[in-house]
């Protein structure tokens, strides 16, 4: 009997932490609102990506492609005076701290897919990325077809749709899904895997950085990258539409592009800027 | 959170496996690697301890990530081809063994030294004494905070998710990064760590009180 009691307390308990987690849901602020008052948008952004946004160790502040774009609607929707805070996120941590409103929107390489858009909105592409390959320079896969056969390991970020993606375009190889693109890269130069997949303009970066490495077969999706906003911004959402059609327009866009990338061998300014 | 666990049972029910695998293997060796570096650390000879030692605080210091790192990484590039779950299987081993070698050893101190006196006073080798006299003893005493260890290890076979070992933490995050229902997967995941470690835990004691 005591035995008996000591179980169900343990179910009491493990009822107690479900309810908790489902009282999650409470009213959300306007963010455009919020945003004009604290002068501040905090956007949501990748810290190991290099080009897009990667951890300066030396400063401490996070730079890339990613960055500048959200510094630049930041000061086009708030005023030149406006501060643009970047809080680090992951491929697994993005959508849950957008949810819980720690941060107010995602610029963070994140494409823009019909699965994400059920839990989010998107705004307008700013970046026309799409998957493609890396591996070893003397390694024999030249594109994604040679990779499709048995034994042949892909690697790949967990939470990241490149590696849903392989089930439809390599179905025969085996994906192994790890934390990060550093640690999906160690993994590659250590032999783990023969090929590492994700956007073109990631594998870039990790190229620029180990030239022993090249991307090849072009890309074979076609994965706008969008700046995520939680449902029911819509105010927020034309602002930040707005804001990227201005820059385009004022050709801030295609400067940043070129700072960015421009050095790059095999990168078209024009095929990343399509809409 | 009902739907997530039909849905993904599968990806469950592997990761399950897999740690529960893992999990056997390291308890079994880091058993036996520990208990030797406890051994050879109570034996009378001056170079055999300082090998124990140096073991033993080298694995107990460093973050058992980066030992598994060290196998996923450097191993394949030098040595030879292992995979993630090899790798970190070996990690948690050597990790926990280094644990239950200080474990291990508090256990034989515990025994009063007359007893190996006297065994070896009747002509047993020190080897023999150990086996049959204090050790039989020494995991008596220890048996408590051998159940603490084998349940960490449990818990820290989740780093086979760094390394990419299909574990139970492995599918979790790939649970929760593609259906974005973070909490409920986790939930699930904690409960089903609960299903291997609550009879661990529960046999411990009755072992315990078994043998006091």
């Amino acid at each position: 009997m005591k035995q008996f009691k000591k179980i169900s307390l343990l179910f009491m308990s493990l009822i107690m932490v479900l309810v908790i987690a489902g009282c999650g849901s409470k009213n959300k602020a306007d963010i455009l609102t919020t945003a004009k008052e604290t002068k501040t948008i905090n956007w949501g952004v990748k810290a190991d990506t290099k080009l897009f946004g990667l951890m300066n160790i030396k400063t401490g502040k996070t730079q890339g492609f990613d960055i500048d774009i959200a510094d630049a609607v930041t000061k086009k929707i708030l005023g030149k005076d406006a501060t643009a805070n970047f809080v680090q996120v992951t491929s697994k941590t993005r959508i849950p701290l957008l949810k819980n409103g720690n941060i107010d929107a995602i610029i963070a390489t994140m494409s823009i897919s019909k699965d994400r858009e059920k839990q989010v909105d998107f705004s307008n592409p700013y970046f026309a990325a799409g998957q493609s390959i890396l591996v070893k320079k003397e390694s024999s896969i030249k594109s994604v077809k040679d990779v499709n056969k048995d034994g042949m390991i892909v690697l790949g970020v967990k939470g990241s749709t490149s590696v849903i993606n392989m089930k439809k375009y390599a179905p025969k190889a085996e994906v192994l899904e790890l934390d990060d693109y550093a640690q999906a890269l160690t993994a590659l130069k250590s032999g783990q895997g023969d090929a590492l997949t994700t956007d073109n303009g990631i594998l870039y970066g990790m190229v620029k950085e180990n030239p022993d490495f090249s991307v090849v077969g072009g890309t074979f999706t076609h994965e706008p990258y969008g700046i995520a906003i939680d449902k029911g911004q819509d105010k927020f959402k034309n602002q930040i539409n707005k804001a990227l059609a201005e820059m385009r327009a004022d050709g801030t866009y295609e400067k940043l592009l070129n700072k960015w990338f421009g050095d790059i061998p095999g990168f078209s300014v024009k095929e990343a800027s399509q809409q | 959170m009902i739907t997530i666990f039909t849905e993904n049972w599968q990806a469950l029910l592997t990761g399950l496996g897999y740690t529960l695998f893992s999990s056997i293997l390291a308890l079994f060796f880091s058993l036996i690697i520990g208990s030797f570096f406890a051994i050879l650390e109570e034996m009378p000879y001056r170079i055999l301890k300082i090998i124990a030692r140096i073991y033993i605080e080298v694995f107990r210091n460093i973050p058992l990530l980066v030992v598994a790192m060290f196998f996923y990484v450097v191993v394949p590039m030098y040595v030879t081809n292992i995979n993630g779950f090899t790798a970190g299987t070996i990690g948690l081993t050597i990790y926990t063994s280094a644990f239950i070698a200080e474990t291990v050893r508090a256990g034989i101190q515990a025994v009063d030294p007359g007893q190996m006196e006297g065994a070896r006073s009747n002509g047993l080798t020190f080897m023999q004494a150990m086996f049959h006299i204090i050790l039989p003893q020494a995991f008596k005493y220890v048996i408590p905070p051998l159940g603490n260890q084998f349940i960490n290890l449990v818990k820290n076979s989740s780093v086979l998710a760094f390394v990419a070992g299909f574990d139970l933490m492995y599918q979790g995050d790939i649970i929760a990064s593609t259906t974005f229902d973070t909490i409920n997967t986790y939930i699930i995941i904690g409960v089903l760590y609960l299903i291997i470690t609550m009879p661990l835990s529960y046999y411990m004691r009755h072992l315990e009180k078994k043998l006091s």
